[in-house]
C-alpha cells in the first residue's frame, strides 16, 4: 500500500469538526501512523502482518517439534524446551495467529460489509491491536527466565502449572493482556454490528460473515474472563496460598480443567466460526449463485454457539466423572454434527449447478470444505466416550485438530486473503503463485496429518520428545510434510507482498463476477475513509 | 443523518489518531513483566509494577480527559450515544462471566471436590478427614473460625442496597434538572461506598487477626477472600467513577439529556451490588 488517497468514497458536503483540524483528512506519517491510527483499515492491516509474522514463529517452533520428531530418539533439543515447544506452538498459534487474523478480517471488511464509517471505537480499536506485542514479548521474556517457558501444553493444567517456573507467571499475564485485548475487540465488533449498520441492512441481510462474527464475539466476552478467572486462581495458587486447585487444601486439580474448557471449547468456536464467515462469502461469489440457506445457516451458527457451552467435559473423559456425566457431554457433543452438517450441505448445495470457476479462494474454499468436514467427522469419533478413552492425548487428537484449525481456520484465512486483497491493496494477487500455494498446503498438509491418525490409534502419546519404534515411519512422514508445509507458506509470504509492493495486475473495484456485498461498490483500494455517510441499501 | 445535513454534528464521530493507546499497552507491559518479577521476589518487580502503574494513571487521565473533551464538545451524535450503551453493557456482561468463574468455582469445591475428598473414595489417602464447610482441607491442620453473615456483612448488604436507592435519587435530580439533590445524592452514594469498604477492610483485619481465617486458609479462605476481594476491588472501581461523575457534575457537565457517562457509573455500581448481594448468600449466608 504504498499511497493512500484522500478522497472521500460519499460526497457530502461538509467535514464534520475535528479537534486537531490539522490532521483532520489523513493519517500520521512513518510509523506513528501505525501507531497512532484509528482508521479501521490500518488496524486491520496491522492485524493481519502481526498474524502473519505470529504464524511464522508458531511455525518454527512446529518444525522444531517435527524436528525432534524425525526419528526416534532425542537428538536436537532438550525434553523442556520440546515441552516449551508445544505450549508456546499452541498458544502463539490460538492466541497470536489465527484469533488476529480472523479480528484483521472483522476490521477490514466488517465496516465496508455494512456500510459503517469505521469501527464504534475507533481509538479503543487500536488499543485491542496494540496490547497484542506486550503480550508477545512477555511470552518471549519467558524463554529467557529461569526454568524456562511455559511447558505444561497451552491448556496449563495444574499440578504442572502450579509446580512450574517464572515463565507461566509471565505466560499468565500475556493471557490477562490478550484476553483484554479480545474483550476490547470483541466489544468493538458488536457495538458496530448492532449500532453502526446502514439504513435498510437488517440484520438477516447482512453478509454472513457479519454474522459468524457478531456471534464469535458474543462467546469471546462471554469466555475470555472465565479464562481470566482459571489463570488468575493458577497465580494465586502458585504465590498467594490459595488452593484451588490443591487436595491438600479441599481444591481440585480437575476444578482446572472445568474451568479452562469452559473457556477452551468456546475458544475453538470462536476460531472456527469467522472461517465459516469467509467460506459463506467466497462459495457463492464462485459459484455465481446465492448463499444457498442464509436463514438456516444464522440459525446454525448460533446453534453451534449455544451448543460450545455445554460440552465441554468431552475434553475430560479420562479425569474421572460419573456415567451420567460422560453420557450427557457426549450426546450434546454429537449435537453439534447437526448445525454443523447444516453448513457443509448448504455450502454444497450453493455450489449444486453453480457456474464455477476455480480461482485460488475457491480452491481453499473446496480444500477446507474437505478436509475440515474430516476432522469433523474424527471429532464425532473422539465424542464417543469410550473411544476417547482410548484416544485421549493421543496423535490421533492431535491430527483432528489440525484437520480442523489448519484445514479448517488456516485454510479459509488464505482463501479470503486471496479473495479481498485485491480491495485492499489494489492490486491483483499472482493466480499462479496461488494456485502453486494451495496445491502445496493441500498435499503436504495432508502428508503431515493424515499419518498422525494412524500413530494415534497405534497408540503414540503427543507431546513427548521421543517414542517407540514402532512410530518410526509415520513420524518420518510427517516430518517431512511439515517441511514442505512449511515451505508452501514461504509462496504466501512472497504472493502477499507482491500485492502490498502494487507488483501485479490492477484490480478493478470488483475483481470478482459474482460479489455482491458492499465492499465491490468501492474503489480498490478503497479510500482512506469510506461511507462516511451511510449508503442505503434497498 | 440529519444531524450532518445540518452541520451540527457528524453521522457518526470517528477520533483522530490517538497516542493514549499505545501509552497504555506501555503501562500493561511494566505491569505484566514487573508483576511476575515481583512474584518471583525480584527486586526489579516493584519498581516495574510502580511504573507501569504511574503510566496506566497518566493514560487514564489523558484518555478519559479527551473523551470527556469531546462529549462537552457535542461531537458525540445519539448513534455515538447508543455505541456507548452497546459498549457499557457488553462490558459488565463480561464482568459477570468473570464472577461466574470464581462463583462456579465455589460450586465446584462446596459440592463436589470437598465431599469427594471426604467420601469413601478417599479414604486411603485422607483417613481422618471429615467433609464439611466451612474446611481447610484434609492435610493443612490450622484451624479458623469461618466469617459471620449477620455482623458486618449484614450492616454492608444494607450499605450497599441503600447506596444503590441514594444514586437513584441522584439519577433523578439530574435527569428533572435538580442539580443540588443530584449533588448531595451523589456524594452520599459515595460515601455510603467508602462506608462499606472500609467495614470490608475491618472485617479482612478481623479475619487475620483475630479469626485466623486467610488466603491461604484451603478451599474456604481461597473463594472467601478472591470472591470478596473482587468485588471489593470492583467496588473501588465504582466508587472512583462516580466521585469522577461528582467532580464533573460541580464543573458543570451533563444534562437532562446528555448524561451517559453518570449511567454508566450507575450501571457498574447496580452490577457490584447484585454481585454482592450473590456473594451475601452464597459466600456469607449460606455455610
Amino acid at each position: 500500500m504504498s499511497s493512500i488517497p484522500h478522497d472521500h468514497a460519499t460526497g457530502h458536503a461538509e467535514e464534520p469538526p475535528h479537534a486537531h483540524d490539522d490532521h483532520a483528512h489523513g493519517p500520521h506519517g512513518g510509523i506513528m501512523r501505525w501507531v497512532t491510527t484509528t482508521n479501521h483499515k490500518d488496524i486491520g492491516t496491522l492485524y493481519l502482518c502481526f498474524s502473519l509474522i505470529m504464524f511464522f514463529v508458531g511455525g518454527i517452533m512446529a518444525l522444531t517439534i517435527r524436528a525432534e520428531l524425525f526419528e526416534p530418539g532425542l537428538q536436537i533439543v532438550h525434553p523442556e524446551f520440546f515441552n516449551s515447544m508445544t505450549t508456546l506452538h499452541g498458544l502463539i498459534m490460538i492466541f497470536g495467529a489465527i484469533m488476529p487474523a480472523a479480528v484483521g478480517f472483522a476490521n477490514w471488511m466488517i465496516p465496508m460489509l455494512i456500510g459503517a464509517p469505521d469501527m464504534a471505537f475507533a481509538r479503543m480499536n487500536n488499543w485491542s491491536f496494540w496490547l497484542l506485542p506486550p503480550a508477545v514479548i512477555l511470552l518471549g521474556v519467558s524463554f529467557f527466565v529461569p526454568g524456562g517457558a511455559a511447558a505444561g501444553g497451552w491448556t496449563l493444567y495444574p499440578p504442572l502449572s502450579t509446580q512450574a517456573g517464572m515463565g507461566m507467571d509471565l505466560t499468565i499475564f500475556a493471557i490477562h493482556i490478550m484476553g483484554a485485548s479480545s474483550i476490547m475487540g470483541s466489544i468493538n465488533i458488536i457495538t458496530t454490528i448492532l449500532n453502526l449498520r446502514a439504513p435498510g441492512m437488517t440484520l438477516m441481510k447482512m453478509p454472513l460473515f457479519c454474522w459468524t462474527w457478531l456471534i464469535t464475539a458474543y462467546l469471546l466476552v462471554a469466555v475470555m474472563p472465565v479464562l481470566a478467572g482459571a489463570v488468575t486462581m493458577l497465580l494465586t495458587d502458585r504465590h498467594f496460598g490459595t488452593t484451588f486447585f490443591n487436595a491438600a487444601g479441599g481444591g481440585d486439580p480437575v476444578l482446572f480443567q472445568h474451568v479452562f474448557w469452559f473457556f477452551g471449547h468456546p475458544e475453538v468456536y470462536i476460531l472456527i466460526l469467522p472461517a465459516f464467515g469467509i467460506i459463506s462469502s467466497i462459495i457463492p461469489t464462485f459459484a455465481r449463485k446465492p448463499l444457498f440457506g442464509y436463514a438456516s445457516m444464522v440459525y446454525a451458527v448460533a446453534g453451534i454457539a449455544i451448543l460450545s457451552f455445554i460440552v465441554w467435559a468431552h475434553h475430560m473423559f479420562t479425569v474421572g466423572m460419573p456415567a451420567a456425566g460422560l453420557l450427557f457431554f457426549m450426546y450434546a457433543t454429537m449435537l453439534i454434527a447437526v448445525p454443523t452438517g447444516v453448513k457443509v450441505f448448504n455450502w454444497l448445495a450453493t455450489m449444486w449447478k453453480g457456474e464455477m470457476t476455480f480461482e485460488a479462494p475457491m480452491l481453499f474454499a473446496i480444500g477446507f470444505l474437505f478436509l475440515f468436514t474430516l476432522g469433523g467427522f474424527t471429532g464425532l469419533v473422539l465424542a464417543i466416550t469410550p473411544v476417547d478413552i482410548q484416544l485421549q492425548d493421543t496423535y490421533y487428537v492431535v491430527a483432528h485438530f489440525h484437520y480442523v484449525m489448519v484445514a479448517g481456520s488456516l485454510f479459509a484465512f488464505f482463501g479470503g486473503t486471496y479473495y479481498w486483497i485485491p480491495k485492499w491493496t489494489g492490486t491483483m494477487y499472482d493466480e499462479r503463485l496461488g494456485k502453486l500455494h494451495f496445491w502445496g498446503s493441500m498435499i503436504f498438509f495432508n502428508i503431515t496429518f493424515f499419518p498422525m491418525h494412524f500413530l494415534g490409534l497405534a497408540g503414540m502419546p503427543r507431546r513427548i520428545p521421543d517414542y517407540a519404534q514402532q512410530f518410526a515411519d509415520w513420524n518420518m512422514v510427517a516430518s517431512i510434510g511439515a517441511l514442505g508445509f512449511g515451505l508452501s507458506q514461504l509462496i504466501f509470504l512472497y504472493a502477499v507482498i507482491k500485492c502490498i509492493r502494487g507488483d501485479g495486475a490492477k484490480a478493478p473495484a470488483k475483481p470478482w463476477d459474482g460479489g455482491d456485498t458492499l465492499e465491490w461498490t468501492l474503489p480498490s483500494p478503497p479510500p482512506y475513509h469510506t461511507f462516511e455517510t451511510p449508503p442505503v441499501i434497498r | 443523518m440529519s444531524a450532518a445535513q445540518s452541520g451540527a454534528k457528524p453521522y457518526y464521530f470517528v477520533p483522530q489518531p490517538s497516542h493514549w493507546p499505545i501509552t497504555g499497552s506501555a503501562a500493561l507491559l511494566f505491569l505484566g513483566l514487573g508483576a511476575a518479577f515481583w512474584v518471583n521476589g525480584m527486586d526489579a518487580g516493584p519498581w516495574l509494577v510502580g511504573l507501569g502503574f504511574c503510566i496506566l494513571l497518566v493514560m487514564l487521565f489523558g484518555w478519559f480527559g479527551t473523551v470527556i473533551g469531546e462529549s462537552e464538545g457535542r461531537l458525540y451524535s445519539r448513534r455515538v450515544d447508543r455505541s456507548f450503551r452497546w459498549g457499557m453493557s457488553w462490558f459488565i456482561f463480561s464482568e459477570v462471566m468473570f464472577f461466574a468463574a470464581f462463583f462456579g468455582a465455589l460450586f465446584y469445591v462446596r459440592n463436589l471436590s470437598v465431599p469427594d475428598l471426604g467420601s469413601l473414595n478417599s479414604k486411603l489417602l485422607w483417613p481422618d478427614y471429615t467433609a464439611g464447610w466451612p474446611t481447610v482441607g484434609p492435610y493443612l491442620k490450622e484451624t479458623f473460625t469461618p466469617m459471620g453473615a449477620m455482623g458486618i456483612p449484614l450492616l454492608n448488604t444494607i450499605i450497599l442496597l441503600t447506596s444503590g436507592f441514594t444514586l437513584t435519587v441522584a439519577h433523578h435530580g439530574l435527569t428533572s434538572g435538580h442539580r443540588g439533590q443530584l449533588k448531595i445524592w451523589l456524594l452520599l452514594t459515595i460515601l455510603l461506598g467508602a462506608t462499606f469498604l472500609g467495614f470490608q477492610a475491618y472485617e479482612y483485619t478481623h479475619a487475620y487477626s483475630e479469626l485466623n481465617l486467610k488466603l491461604s486458609s484451603g478451599v474456604y479462605g481461597s473463594t472467601f477472600f478472591m470472591l470478596t476481594g473482587f468485588h471489593g476491588a470492583h467496588v473501588t472501581i465504582g466508587a472512583i467513577m462516580l466521585t469522577v461523575m461528582l467532580g464533573r457534575t460541580v464543573k458543570g457537565h451533563f444534562t437532562p439529556d446528555h448524561h451517559f457517562a453518570f449511567e454508566a457509573a450507575a450501571w457498574y455500581w447496580h452490577f457490584v451490588d447484585v454481585v454482592w448481594l450473590l456473594l451475601f448468600v452464597l459466600v456469607y449466608w449460606l455455610v
